[in-house]
């Protein structure tokens, strides 16, 4: 798809090498943490290590006793002593080895995991703390692939890798020990091939880094793709859109099977290469072994050694180096993991904001400009006050700014220039907590979670009483309609509240607002979904929902705006007119043009 | 080697260096070969996966996803797979080498010395038996694992996707204790697993070097009783590792074969979960369509649920009737017109179309002979110009703008900045619940279908602008048979027939005059919204003229006592 192109082009041109070896640093710094856990786990990597070193030692002890020609002289049963000796040693070689390797697993595993538990809630932390401004540019299912995809893979490597590059260290470093000492020439010409090896590495890796971030991404859009088109299965069906949804979903899954196959196109090339190189060493040792041994400087039987120990060398260097390019992978993952967890928080509280007391509920607009593109300004110098315990409606056509002046007086965005105040504290000089705490919402389209009806009653307020519950539900006159349903308030909702219809969605989300008991009530005009009998309950409750609090109402309905002790009209991102119901008609301006519209004219038409 | 060491001759030195690397150039290349076709035919696997259950989950019912999760299915379509394809690359491979390497060596060893053999092979059982309990013991962890993965991604898609409802209700610190609940969980899990692991791989590891001590201490003893040099024993103990090899490479492949058989089990419950809406065989195609809906004594629930939706519901809307649905939140009328596309079977009785049962038809040409409005219509992220041909891809712009215009969407779609070309995000979000609507009823009079339906989908429109709709579906609608669930009187009131739902049965039907005439019911209905929005002083009356006094009377105060048969019926 086009994204995926452009991503591919951008792609080219990042990740300097300096950020890279940050983003490595970075996650290593979630094992260092522990430096505790770590260091025990290394003991017992070397206890396993030495467990495995030390068994072919004592095998080689058998094998002299056996070999030596002087033992013939000792009697047999001392021989099978003996003999019964090694292998009691042999076992508990083999016993360390085991007991090392069973707690090194065990610890380095729950390590893995801990951290891996550890960065999934950061990154669900911090996108809690995200503004709206996020979440109108990202999609979900990105979102979710850097939590589940990459969180994989990087887990594969901090349990596998990390595991293995310890044990290649100690094994390449023991073998240097011994090759320095039994022949320094030879050593050092064995060595050579350190560089290229190094060289090699990076040559690949670096290549496979920026192939496994397009596999990354491309994971992420297939993610994205299928939880939407999870969401608009519906839609699918009625309009018989599958076949060609499945070919635009074929597009996106295609292209992460190309961007992984490609990633490992550079990546599988990595043990070749390596075994290849070892191969170079060994002809080299041979070459020059030969010539050293023509010139009397080394002697054949340490050229065959040699031989052997290139092999044993170059062992736990290609480990090592496979580490490296595998390691590409987790760390493409953990670039996008880190990417969210570094995403600027817009709406941070400031440092020195206050926690809002009890707020009497005075809100006020002073002046506010503000546009979701502050190219394209929303609302212009918007002034309004609405007093403590009153009502105001807010009126005006689609597109006039409604639904933004109540987005601000939540504080999902700041303003671009003046201010909104509660009580006369500025929103931006108070944390967003303490504000949204006092605050009821009742969107246009209400979002209810999977879970009890109860539970979704009880959203923002946790710690509420069935009671309490109940008699949030009665205010607004849900509770008959609650009642009704299978299992009343234990009744189990699917995604979004699914099994109930959108009224009755209304009337649970009323019940949620009332249950916080808010000083400030927002309200964006709720009421259209329910029927008309099922509205008049409503009201009622409405009406002692109101009574008291500060409310700003989005309204359409002529019932809710006469209700209002304000009304506001906004047109074009300011209030052009403002007062009761009554005074706006008598005024004859552009309230009441709007009212006959919308009001008169409606029920004017013939049926 | 020994010819060039012993004449001295170098050249013989030079030349079986060449040879060497040449040698390793060739393995190189088969090789790399070898990893990169494995993992072209894995990524394949996975494509094809994905491809599969995308499919399958695109034609599942209603009814399924009614109580599929979101976050569990795209679980499923993305780790589970990468699981199953993690082994099939490598592991299938390095299992079949394992396999034939194991059998080959045992063979070698037996022929070699049999006694050691035996003795060596005597361990085998042992590790076998280990891998075997660690494969019983893994897989449904393994499976644990993938399901609390769903229900951990279920917890942030749900928060992703209420953002705004968690913000506002400042419940940050309740979603992440669920989310911290779910995650401790899956930790918890995988630390059990790993408990597993630690007591299984390392005990393969012991067994495999307990085969070595016994060739030792048998081989060892027969030296010394002179039975066998010790050459033959090195040789014996160089074939034995081949023979172990395999078996740690067997050890390895057990968790990623548990792990993989687990996420294919789960997979396999999506690709064998029943289709319960599907065609018949030698189900017909809805050809031409006149557009005679009928209910037939139909009867219906939900999967779960005891109660019925509907009981016994029989109505028929004739070519070019439009039928207004009317009843109380809860009373049935999403419901009936969601059987008219099938999508739910009818418990009971049948709906028809033309004199079809709708099962008998191929969903395809039904689904296309009708369009239909949501309540709450999902937008795809894109243009508002794709979504709108959403069912007719390749409309024109000239029949885009049209559908627009007659959902008079066309006019505030022209005042974006970019127009019809303007992107819309998930869920149609930068967009009012109105606007949404107006795009969703473009997109379903587009289809041009025969038979339209809307659901309650002009409950976020000003009335004026609802009003403009309906003018201009007046024209579009005259030969089709159109449904409208609406719970605005006026919208009902132009319909050509009234049909009125109360618990699942149909109480009233007829023209708005006839029922006002009959039906306590409707009365009732006309009566509560005149009061609800405070209209008219002859509320109740029979000639219902609200425009008499189009500005009411502020001082009318609205009925303030619920109506009792509303809350108690409920």
């Amino acid at each position: 798809m086009h994204g995926g192109f452009q991503r591919l082009a951008e792609l080219a041109d990042m990740a300097p090498a300096q950020d890279r070896r940050q983003t490595a640093r970075r996650l290593l710094a979630y094992l260092t943490e522990r430096r505790g856990q770590l260091l025990l786990a290394m003991v017992f990597v070397v206890l396993g290590t030495a467990g495995q070193a030390l068994g072919p030692l004592v095998l080689q002890r058998v094998t002299n006793q056996l070999v030596d020609v002087s033992a013939a002289a000792v009697p047999l049963s001392a021989r099978l002593v003996d003999l019964r000796l090694s292998m009691a040693m042999l076992l508990g070689v083999y016993v360390l080895g085991l007991l090392g390797f069973m707690v090194q697993v065990y610890l380095i595993g729950t390590m893995g995991q801990e951290v891996l538990g550890i960065m999934r809630q950061q990154i669900f932390d911090k996108v809690q703390r995200l503004s709206m401004r996020f979440f109108d540019q990202h999609e979900a299912g990105d979102v979710m692939s850097r939590l589940v995809n990459d969180t994989d893979v990087i887990g594969n490597f901090l349990t596998q890798g990390a595991m293995q590059s310890v044990g290649a260290l100690l094994g390449l470093v023991m073998i240097l020990i011994v090759m320095f000492v039994s022949n320094w020439r030879l050593a050092l010409l064995t060595c050579l091939v350190i560089p290229p090896m190094v060289l090699l590495t990076q040559f690949i890796s670096s290549r496979a880094r920026d192939r496994y971030r397009v596999a990354r991404e491309t994971v992420g859009e297939v993610s994205s793709n299928l939880q939407e088109d999870l969401g608009g299965i519906r839609e699918a069906q009625a309009f018989a859109r599958t076949d060609r949804n499945l070919e635009r979903f074929s597009r996106a899954n295609a292209a992460n099977r190309d961007a992984n196959v490609s990633a490992t196109a550079v990546s599988s090339a990595f043990s070749p290469a390596a075994e290849l190189l070892s191969a170079v060493a060994t002809a080299i040792v041979l070459g020059a072994g030969g010539y050293l041994v023509v010139q009397g400087q080394a002697s054949v039987g340490t050229i065959a050694a040699f031989v052997l120990w290139v092999g044993n060398f170059f062992r736990p260097i290609q480990q090592l180096s496979a580490v490296y390019t595998q390691a590409q992978a987790a760390l493409a993952g953990a670039e996008r993991v880190f990417d969210l967890l570094d995403e600027r928080i817009e709406l941070e509280d400031a440092p020195d904001a206050v926690a809002l007391g009890q707020i009497r509920g005075d809100v006020r607009f002073d002046n506010v400009s503000f546009g979701y593109d502050p190219e394209r300004p929303v609302l212009k110098g918007l002034s309004m006050d609405i007093a403590a315990g009153t009502t105001v409606a807010l009126v005006g056509e689609t597109g006039a700014g409604k639904t933004t002046v109540a987005n601000l007086l939540q504080r999902f965005y700041d303003v671009q220039a003046g201010a909104v105040t509660v009580d006369g504290h500025d929103l931006r000089s108070v944390t967003a907590r303490s504000l949204r705490r006092q605050m009821g919402v009742v969107p246009q389209e209400p979002f209810l979670f999977s879970g009890s009806v109860a539970g979704n009653i009880r959203y923002g307020c946790p710690d509420a009483s069935d009671e309490e519950v109940r008699a949030a539900a009665e205010a607004v006159g849900a509770d008959a309609i609650i009642m009704a349903l299978p299992e009343g308030y234990d009744t189990e909702l699917g995604e979004r509240g699914g099994g109930l219809s959108i009224g009755q969605r209304q009337l649970i989300a009323l019940a949620r607002a009332a249950l916080v008991d808010p000083r400030i009530l927002i309200l964006d005009e709720a009421t259209a979904n329910i029927d008309t009998r099922t509205e008049r309950i409503l009201q009622a409750g409405l009406e002692k929902l109101l009574h008291g609090r500060t409310s700003l109402v989005i309204a359409h309905r002529l019932s809710t705006i006469r209700h209002a002790d304000k009304v506001v009209v906004l047109e074009n991102g300011t209030m052009i007119e403002s007062g009761s119901h009554e005074e706006l008609l008598a005024k004859g301006g552009r309230y009441a043009e709007l009212y006959q519209r919308q009001f008169g004219d409606a029920e004017a038409l013939p049926a | 080697m020994d010819d060039g060491v012993k004449q001295l001759d170098l050249t013989v030195v030079w030349q079986s260096c060449a040879l060497l690397v040449g040698v390793a150039a060739g393995r190189a290349i088969f090789g790399f070969l070898q990893g990169y076709w494995s993992e072209v035919a894995s990524q394949g696997v996975a494509f094809d996966l994905r491809n599969t259950i995308y499919d399958k989950l695109q034609h599942l019912s209603f009814s399924y996803h009614d109580q599929a999760q979101t976050g569990k299915l795209m679980t499923r379509v993305t780790s589970d797979v990468e699981q199953v394809r993690q082994f099939v690359g490598v592991g299938l491979l390095q299992l079949a080498s394992a396999l034939t390497l194991l059998i080959g060596s045992a063979i070698i060893l037996l022929r070699m010395n049999w006694q050691l053999a035996l003795a060596a092979l005597a361990v085998v059982p042992f590790i076998f038996a280990v891998l075997g309990t660690f494969i019983v013991r893994v897989r449904p962890r393994f499976g644990e694992i993938q399901r609390k993965l769903g229900a951990l991604n279920t917890v942030l898609q749900e928060n992703l996707a209420g953002a705004k409802v968690v913000h506002a209700f400042a419940a940050e610190p309740l979603e992440s204790q669920r989310f911290t609940t779910a995650n401790r969980a899956l930790v918890a899990e995988w630390q059990g697993l790993i408990k597993v692991f630690s007591t299984s791989f390392p005990l393969i590891f012991f067994f495999s070097n307990l085969g070595t001590l016994l060739v030792f201490w048998l081989g060892g003893a027969k030296v010394i009783t002179g039975q066998m040099t010790v050459g033959e024993i090195i040789a014996f103990n160089l074939y034995l590792s081949l023979l172990l090899m395999p078996i740690f490479i067997l050890g390895g492949l057990a968790a990623g074969l548990s792990r993989a058989g687990a996420s294919a089990g789960r997979l396999f419950e999506v690709m064998d979960a029943e289709i319960e809406v599907h065609d018949r065989p030698g189900a017909l195609e809805l050809g031409a369509v006149r557009g005679r809906v009928a209910f037939e004594d139909v009867h219906f629930r939900y999967p779960g649920m005891d109660k019925p939706v509907l009981q016994g519901v029989t109505f028929a809307a004739e070519p070019g009737e439009t039928v207004a649905i009317l009843g109380r939140t809860g009373s049935g009328k999403s419901t009936v017109i969601n059987l008219i596309p099938r999508f739910y079977d009818v418990g009971q009785g049948r709906v028809t179309i033309d004199g079809h049962d709708v099962r008998d038809l191929t969903l395809d040409s039904l689904r296309r002979g009708i369009g239909l409005v949501h309540q709450d219509p999902v937008l795809f992220s894109g243009s508002i110009r794709d979504n709108i041909a959403y069912g007719r891809p390749d409309a024109s712009d000239a029949e885009v703008e049209a559908a627009a215009i007659a959902a008079q969407a066309h006019d505030f779609i022209s005042s974006l900045p970019e127009g019809y070309q303007s992107l819309v995000g998930e869920r149609g979000s930068g967009l009012s619940g109105g606007q949404r609507q107006r795009i969703a009823i473009a997109r379903a009079l587009l289809v041009d279908p025969r038979i339209l339906i809307f659901d309650d989908s002009t409950s976020a429109v000003d009335t004026a602008t609802e009003q403009r709709i309906q003018a201009a579906l007046k024209k579009l609608l005259v030969g089709r048979t159109a449904f409208v669930i609406a719970q605005r009187l006026s919208t009902a009131r132009r319909a050509s027939r009234i049909v009125v739902l109360d618990e699942g049965r149909v109480v009233a039907n007829g023209r708005h005059e006839e029922l006002l005439a009959s039906s306590a019911i409707y009365c009732d209905i006309v009566t509560s919204q005149l009061m609800g929005d405070d209209e008219a002083a002859a509320a109740a009356a029979p000639d219902l003229d609200p425009d008499v006094n189009p500005v009411p009377n502020p001082n009318r105060v609205p009925n303030p006592s619920p109506d009792p048969a509303a809350a108690g019926g409920a």
